[in-house]
């Protein structure tokens, strides 16, 4: 699949920041096999006095910028054209949820793909009693690690409301858990939080969500936001599995990652500090076209 | 049995009986006196009991007139304690003190290595050594810096070491400090105390100095910085931290900048220093932030105290960090459970003095000989940082620990219970053996580690080992490394305990300028309240008409400043009294420590009227003891503040406060319509009463006042004569010497002055008091925004 994406954040300070600093996470990851991006660019507006690029410890590819002049609005642009391939579905070959334990014992080293850095708490996600015994509930019976995992996001899936006005990006998971609402954010660092809880190795992904329009009616430009999902290592053999609770799906094809982490701390799209005082307004606008022509880029202008 | 209680020794170590199963540092097993103490037991023994007592308070007062001081954590607030001096060092003999310093050089050389691996190849967990669990879920163990090798070469620059005496003689590890660790410049304050106390003893005892080791660990962060003039800073967390006073201490003693984050910018990968004078390049910082916070941008997003892209400048090796940020990972608790096999493994040996017994319960062996054994262990979690008596302890619960530990396994630790040595301590006039620790602090000097010969002791409170922590009573004591040698020390040494040379001093950080500056407006504004508010006072106690036109004109005047008058003691003046106490301690390292007592006294005092004073000649009488307190303070700063750049901006603060004050209490005081008792009430809050009665032979008339507050140069008070002040500092200040180009403030400064000299008592209307008033709040701005921000 070719996809055209493009990703506008903009931010509003009702005191003019007086320069400031922030670490961006916008642009879609090469993942060799399965995400290549032909074209990327990245334009921040007030021109940065400083740009430098960098692979995180995650292996992310990180801006880091610095704003000098007074500024009342900040402008970030991630503009690409991507080709995914979608893994095929795998048998499932993931260990007994009781033996996973001893899986992540066998495995040495800190590489950043290592199970280790997902098994406790993280910046943002403290696993809770609470969301444990739920999660164990939920998951009872399930045969495989993989199946644990697609039985708590389906049942995250049923029993929590999307509603993108309940929470907001500060929200804990304990707190989204109990109230079972919240947006993509919400759901991904509840099921994380859950799947730690019952001794499954998980992470949290940012990307962009290809969102298929309703048949005969035309895609609403701009409707959509940054997504997230959840990845889950399910032994030595299947690796990392990535899974979408907000959509019930195991991702493919249709998911374009831009960076993974422990939780949203990790990934944040803009991490910034400014001189400034007030609330800032942000505003945020993400659009996923599908490219007919997969095997000609360049012949079908990029949307800019 | 005359003998017996004719020898001094014997009746001064009566009743001093060590606990069994201990050593004790002073006695001997057999009760003698060990022979390094002997001659300092002696000397003491033949001291009248009184004249101890009197040298002891003379040490304790020394350390109060210097403002040593740390804080402790309450419930609900952190509060300033004195420090905790136990009077009687402790003496170790310079064999005893080589052994100590030779093991703890190879430990500091182990933990070099560990933590270099950890950040870079991580070939003792891919090899598995250490549990990769252990290092991945410590918040120690920071990502960013995975890979980043230090700018120095070394992870590890100053790290120290809790070490404690167990039942057969042996030194033990109890804890590594390799984060910030904290209490060298304690260590020197009380070597300064006990020296005063002991002087005449100490001279003669041979007692290694501590001066050259700080010397060399100076001389070696000199060394580190890039070419050029880039400089060194010690980077605290701020006034609020535990230990903020010894970080003052230290900057003070070996001259570096004291800076706070946002002291620090970030400029093209390289670490700056906002001064008065704009960025200045800084390339070492000794921190005593703890590393997760030094950085809001990489590490804990939600620190206010860090400065955002410090870590670029690491990555980009531009800033050496003393030590490397990530070091604290090696005070995880659970690493000393590793450390015998590290030390086989890595050093091919035993490690030279054992570490006490740990083990991890994340894995099984280990976890049955904890489950077999809770009986002789203290339980604690296995990321813990904090020493084993001090934090990290968690609470097993009663029942069912067997099954709680198997559940908790990767995320406790078992430790040996340690039972420590005892030491001499003075309880209620008597000696008293109390357990002991020592805290050694080692520095990598350029030839390799050096040991400061000292350190400092702690000293429980009670005979119970698990009192050790000063935040629970505890005490300190310094350390005494008696020499061997009788002979006078070298000549060719430098001289101990000497001063540095007087270097230049560094460009004034815009923080410290900042708070400086307010400094003098808040003491100034103070100054004014107290004098507003006794005239108030002074006139409602006489008065039987508390709603005569003048007293509404006073409350009118003080509303300006939030001071609501139907309270004696006005909330607003105890809140402008208490933000110059907290501008003063912001710049302690720049400030005397007499001024930083007397603003604390006087911010003690103001709280203790606003509870009792009552309105009318008490308040009065109140605002007389705040006032000569005030000129204490003032006095104190003018005769005694060194000249330097930041007395310049504290002046600057207090004139332009005072020309505001002055000019605006003419406009409501002097107006035309004014009640006539206003200009008596004037010439009084400007302190300007004789002056008056002496340069003017007629009572006060509008003329007079005018011409003495705002006109005469000669008056200190007046307006004029503040202008005229401003203007000669900022003749000093940089920006302004530079083809004696005007800036805006100077022109500013000009214009207001001139406007105000060219004025006479009859033409100097409210008007132009009110217009004067708004030229000199933008003037505040102007400087703000030319050096302060």
């Amino acid at each position: 699949m070719l996809y055209d994406i493009r990703l506008t954040i903009g931010y509003s300070y009702p005191v003019p920041a007086v320069g400031g600093r922030h670490l961006l996470r916008l642009e879609p990851l090469e993942r060799p096999g399965l995400q290549k991006c032909l074209t990327r660019r990245l334009t921040v507006t007030p021109e940065p006095v400083e740009w430098h690029h960098r692979r995180d410890f995650f292996g992310n590819d990180t801006v880091e910028i610095t704003l000098a002049s007074p500024h009342s609005e900040c402008r970030f642009e991630s503009v690409a054209r991507v080709e995914r391939h979608g893994s095929d579905r795998l048998l499932d070959v993931s260990p007994r949820p009781a033996d996973l334990a001893r899986y992540i014992g066998a495995a040495r080293g800190l590489d950043p793909h290592s199970p280790h850095h997902f098994t406790g708490p993280s910046p943002r996600i403290t696993p809770h009693v609470e969301m444990t015994h739920w999660a164990r509930h939920a998951t009872a019976g399930a045969a495989t690690t993989l199946d644990t995992v697609r039985a708590l996001g389906e049942r995250i899936h049923e029993e929590f409301t999307f509603d993108p006005n309940a929470t907001d990006v500060h929200t804990e998971a304990l707190a989204a858990f109990r109230r079972r609402e919240g947006v993509c954010q919400d759901f991904t660092h509840v099921m994380i939080a859950c799947l730690r809880g019952v001794g499954i190795p998980a992470g949290y992904v940012s990307g962009f969500l290809r969102t298929v329009p309703p048949e005969g009616q035309p895609r609403l430009e701009g409707a959509d936001a940054m997504h997230a999902w959840v990845r889950a290592w399910c032994g030595p053999q299947m690796g990392w599995v990535e899974y979408d609770p907000t959509n019930a799906l195991q991702v493919s094809a249709d998911h374009m990652v831009v960076a993974c982490g422990r939780d949203y701390a990790d990934v944040a799209p803009v991490r910034g500090v400014m001189r400034t005082s007030g609330e800032q307004v942000t505003r945020q606008s993400v659009d996923v076209l599908l490219v007919n022509e997969p095997d000609q880029p360049g012949s079908v202008p990029v949307i800019t | 049995m005359p003998g017996e209680t004719t020898d001094p020794v014997s009746r001064f170590l009566e009743g001093y009986v060590p606990p069994a199963g201990v050593p004790d540092e002073l006695l001997q097993p057999d009760g003698e006196v060990r022979p390094v103490w002997a001659g300092f037991i002696k000397r003491l023994a033949s001291m009248p009991p009184e004249k101890l007592a009197a040298r002891m308070a003379h040490g304790d007062q020394y350390l109060r007139d210097a403002g040593v001081h740390f804080r402790r954590y309450g419930a609900d607030d952190a509060t300033r304690r004195d420090w905790p001096l136990s009077h009687i060092p402790l003496l170790i003999s310079e064999d005893d003190w080589q052994e100590i310093a030779a093991a703890l050089t190879e430990r500091a050389d182990l933990l070099e290595r560990i933590v270099a691996d950890l950040y870079g190849e991580n070939r003792l967990v891919s090899e598995g050594h250490l549990p990769a669990a252990l290092i991945a879920q410590n918040p120690e163990w920071l990502r960013p810096l995975v890979g980043v090798k230090p700018r120095s070469g070394h992870f590890l620059h100053f790290v120290a070491f809790d070490i404690g005496r167990g039942p057969e003689g042996r030194w033990w590890v109890l804890g590594d400090r390799t984060q910030a660790p904290s209490g060298a410049g304690f260590a020197l304050e009380n070597r300064m105390a006990t020296t005063r106390i002991y002087s005449d003893i100490f001279a003669g005892a041979n007692v290694t100095r501590l001066a050259a080791f700080f010397r060399a660990f100076r001389d070696t962060l000199m060394d580190m910085r890039a070419p050029g003039e880039s400089r060194v800073g010690i980077l605290t967390p701020g006034p609020m931290n535990e230990t903020y006073f010894e970080h003052a201490y230290i900057a003070r003693y070996l001259g570096f900048a004291l800076l706070e984050g946002e002291d620090l910018v970030v400029q093209d990968g390289r670490l700056m220093v906002r001064t008065i004078n704009g960025l200045g390049p800084i390339s070492v910082l000794w921190r005593r932030l703890d590393a997760a916070w030094a950085d809001p941008l990489e590490l804990e997003e939600g620190s206010r105290i860090g400065t955002a892209g410090l870590l670029r400048t690491v990555r980009d090796g531009n800033a050496t960090m003393v030590n490397a940020l990530g070091a604290g990972i090696l005070e995880m608790r659970a690493l000393q459970a590793f450390m015998p096999r590290l030390s086989q493994l890595l050093d091919g040996k035993a490690l030279r003095m054992p570490n006490i017994a740990t083990w991890w319960c994340g894995q099984k062996s280990e976890r049955d000989h904890v489950r077999a054994n809770t009986g002789q262990m203290t339980l604690s979690s296995a990321h813990a940082t904090g020493l084993a008596y001090e934090t990290g302890n968690i609470d097993p619960p009663e029942a069912d620990l067997d099954a709680w530990i198997t559940r908790m396994g990767p995320a406790i630790v078992g430790q040996e219970q340690v039972r420590l040595s005892t030491a001499p301590a003075f309880v209620e006039g008597t000696l008293r053996p109390r357990p002991m620790s020592l805290r050694v602090f080692l520095a990598r000097t350029r030839d390799g580690w050096r040991v400061m010969p000292g350190g400092f002791a702690r000293i429980g409170s009670s005979p119970d080992s698990n009192v050790l922590a000063m935040q629970q009573g505890g005490r300190v004591a310094d350390v005494w490394v008696i020499g061997r040698q009788t002979e006078p020390a070298e000549t060719n040494l430098p001289r101990p305990d000497g001063t540095f040379a007087r270097t230049p001093p560094g460009a004034l950080p815009s923080r410290a300028a900042d708070n400086l500056y307010w400094l003098g407006r808040y003491v100034e504004r103070s100054e004014h309240l107290v004098r507003m508010l006794r005239a108030h006072h002074a006139r409602l106690a006489e008065t039987d008409t508390p709603e005569s036109p003048l007293l509404a004109l006073t409350r009118q005047h003080l509303e300006v400043f939030g001071c609501r008058v139907d309270h004696p003691v006005p909330e607003a003046l105890v809140q402008t009294i208490g933000a110059a106490d907290g501008s003063a301690g912001h710049v302690s390292d720049r400030f005397s420590v007499d001024g930083t007592l007397a603003l604390r006294d006087l911010h003690h005092t103001v709280r203790a009227f606003a509870e009792r004073v009552e309105t009318g000649d008490d308040a009065a009488r109140a605002m007389s003891v705040l006032l000569r307190k005030l000129s204490g303070f003032s006095g104190l700063v003018h005769d005694n503040m060194y000249r330097f750049t930041g007395w310049r901006f504290l002046s600057i603060g207090r004139a332009l406060e005072r020309a505001a004050n002055i000019t605006s209490c003419l406009a409501t005081f002097a107006a035309p319509d004014a009640p006539a008792a206003g200009l008596d009430l004037a010439i009084e809050v400007g302190d300007s009463v004789m002056t008056h009665h002496r340069r003017y032979t007629v009572a006060t008339n509008r003329e007079t006042v005018l011409d003495l507050l705002a006109l005469d140069e000669l008056n200190p008070r007046s307006v004029l004569c503040q202008l005229g002040d401003i203007e000669g500092h900022l003749d000093h200040l940089p920006g302004s010497g530079q083809h004696r180009q005007m800036t805006p403030l100077s022109r500013a400064l000009l214009k207001a002055r001139t406007d105000l000299a060219l004025q006479t008592p009859g033409i100097l209307d409210t008007d132009i008091l009110r217009r004067l008033s708004a030229e000199i709040s933008d003037m505040s701005d102007q400087l703000t925004l030319a050096y302060l921000s």
